[in-house]
């Protein structure tokens, strides 16, 4: 598993839906055109059945692994694509996409709304994850892959690996949820409730028409503030920070003085560099908004499906507890629906699963290779 | 493949019990060997529970379906009949709620097999009457301290206690050093493995 793996890495796009064809989302509004971001690692094979597609959690993007031209930094899951690595780019194509409704790269609040030539702002429509999943669909199509080998994603890359299982799972042989939840509880709406509220708090936020000016930076950062809370654990922070301050001088008040606070505030500047205000609100909501049980128990929406499940969770997420994996592993053990689960030791709080790559990587690799032999007997 | 030399006794006995192309889910697999070779040799489809997780990762490289999990918990979520076989493989004995699992066992597998190690086995008796101590056998190897076990049987307790729950013996195995015992087996076996069915 070596960094970078797969090299330098351009992002590519993809542009769909017309005037005449117009992306129609769950809540019957409709969209056009509507473009995604999204990088490819390896080589689709001729068959196309090689492809995996990965989702990105709420602050994700499309770059996945790799380097961009002159930047350093490797993309977010770069130590588990590659030569190799789970996602091992000598056997599988990999795919991963900007979410529909996020901003880097893919159509969000902050594209150009083509009705008015500014950006959307709030006339941007609710989405949901459902919808990011259809968008998804649609990229795959333009490949002209049938069958995705799997598809997997951690946090509400999770969520969207549950919208496949409910909407395409003809289109895929097996799924990997991590770290995830069919649906979220009070607790969760409610962080998400309280970011949402730090950038609206925001004078700058201005209900959201921002672009012209100055973007509600100071509320976008207190967001990222409590969401890098949740993300990590009691444990993780106390290695992590101690009770360390920065330094030996008399402390002023208020100034950040302790470790964690200047690392929350580091997190929280560089989160507003690269992400968009209104991008976090739709996309939170969206995740609030989830259920992948909505019409009917998710056992029934698995029953009789011939693919194989992947459920990881981690010991010390409070975010996502185990429990919640545990819920769709219920369903999947009620539809008869073959099923490997693991809830992996970690103190690392819901960033295990961006940081228990080791342990992953082990899970993944054995059970992408028993999928593709799966279908060798079949 | 395994050769059939190191296939361990209590193995090759549930494995002439499984019929080929059959469904089977082993409650506390551990490495998944059993179910390995359930795989390869019967093709059957298997589901593994297993609470130890450094076993599921052994499990998972053998290409196996495996659940973390407590197998005193882990059974209420499947239908009626969803396997043809359950197997309870030298786990019966380490269970907090041995007739909760056993009837769920039964209600969610057409047939069940249980194998535990017995308790009144002869060096265990011997152990026990001459020299006073706990019995530690191959089939019982722990220390009073270390031992994963919670209840201690002999091969007629459980087929007493079928009779009682009125459950139907099917077939019955004993096993000592790798042999199959047919004389006096709750003397001369170690191990008992029992096909039952409600």
């Amino acid at each position: 598993m070596t960094k970078a793996g797969v090299g330098t890495i351009e992002t590519n796009y993809f542009t769909f839906a017309s005037q005449q064809d117009e992306f129609i989302l769950e809540s019957k509004e409709k969209l056009c055109p509507v473009v995604i971001a999204y990088e490819t690692y390896g080589t689709l094979n001729k068959e196309k059945s090689n492809a995996v597609l990965i989702l990105h959690a709420l602050s994700g993007d499309a770059h996945a692994a790799g380097l961009h031209k002159g930047e350093d930094k490797p993309g977010w899951w770069d130590n588990m694509i590659g030569p190799g690595c789970a996602f091992d780019t000598e056997k599988y194509f990999v795919i991963c996409p900007n979410v529909l409704g996020g901003c880097r790269g893919s159509t969000g609040p902050a594209s150009l709304n083509p009705k008015t030539n500014k950006p959307y702002a709030l006339d941007f429509p609710v989405i949901t994850i459902g919808d990011m999943v259809a968008a998804q669909k649609a990229l795959i199509d333009s490949f002209g892959i049938d069958k995705l080998l799997t598809v997997v994603g951690g946090s509400m890359g999770g969520m969207q690996v549950l919208a496949w299982l409910v909407k395409y799972p003809e289109r895929i042989r097996s799924a990997i949820p991590i770290a995830t939840a069919l649906r979220h509880t009070p607790q969760q709406i409610a962080f998400d409730e309280v970011g949402r509220q730090a950038i609206m708090a925001d004078p700058d936020w201005n209900s959201g028409n921002y672009y012209e000016g100055k973007p509600p930076d100071r509320g976008l950062a207190v967001a990222r503030m409590i969401g890098h809370i949740t993300y990590m654990s009691d444990i993780s922070m106390t290695e992590k920070f101690g009770r360390q301050k920065k330094n030996n001088k008399q402390p002023f008040k208020f100034t950040a003085d302790f470790e964690v606070e200047g690392y929350l505030r580091y997190r929280g500047d560089n989160f507003v560099k690269r992400f968009d205000a209104n991008s976090y609100l739709y996309i939170t909501k969206a995740m609030d908004n989830f259920d992948a049980s909505q019409n009917k128990p998710f056992h029934e929406v698995l029953s009789g499906k011939s693919l194989k499940v992947l459920v990881i969770a981690f010991k010390s997420d409070w975010l996502y507890p185990a429990y919640q994996s545990k819920e769709i592993v219920k369903a999947c053990k009620y539809a008869g629906i073959e099923t490997s689960y693991c809830e992996v030791d970690s103190t690392y709080g819901h960033d295990a699963f961006l940081l228990e790559t080791k342990e992953e990587t082990h899970l993944i690799s054995h059970f992408l290779k028993s999928v593709s032999q799966k279908r060798g007997r079949a | 493949m395994k050769s059939d030399e190191i296939i361990k006794s209590d193995h090759k006995a549930v494995l002439d019990m499984v019929e080929s192309n059959s469904s089977v889910l082993d409650l506390g697999c551990g490495d998944g060997d059993l179910l390995e070779l359930l795989i390869m040799k019967k093709n059957v489809r298997g589901q593994g529970i297993e609470i130890d997780e450094q076993a599921i990762y052994r499990c998972v490289a053998k290409g196996l379906s495996v659940l973390h999990g407590d197998i005193d918990t882990g059974l209420s979520e499947y239908k009626d009949k969803a396997f043809d076989y359950v197997i309870l493989n030298q786990s019966l004995q380490q269970l907090k709620h041995v007739e909760t699992v056993l009837f769920d066992a039964l209600r969610v597998g057409k047939k069940v097999i249980v194998g535990f190690p017995n308790f009144a086995y002869c060096r265990a008796r011997l152990r026990l009457f001459f020299r006073g101590r706990v019995p530690i056998t191959a089939s019982l190897p722990y220390t009073w301290y270390e031992t994963p076990n919670l209840h201690f049987l002999s091969t007629l307790d459980f087929l007493d206690y079928c009779k009682e729950k009125k459950i139907k013996v099917e077939r019955k195995v004993y096993l000592a050093a790798d042999k199959r015992i047919q004389i006096l087996p709750n003397f001369f076996a170690n191990i008992g493995i029992f096909l039952i069915s409600k």
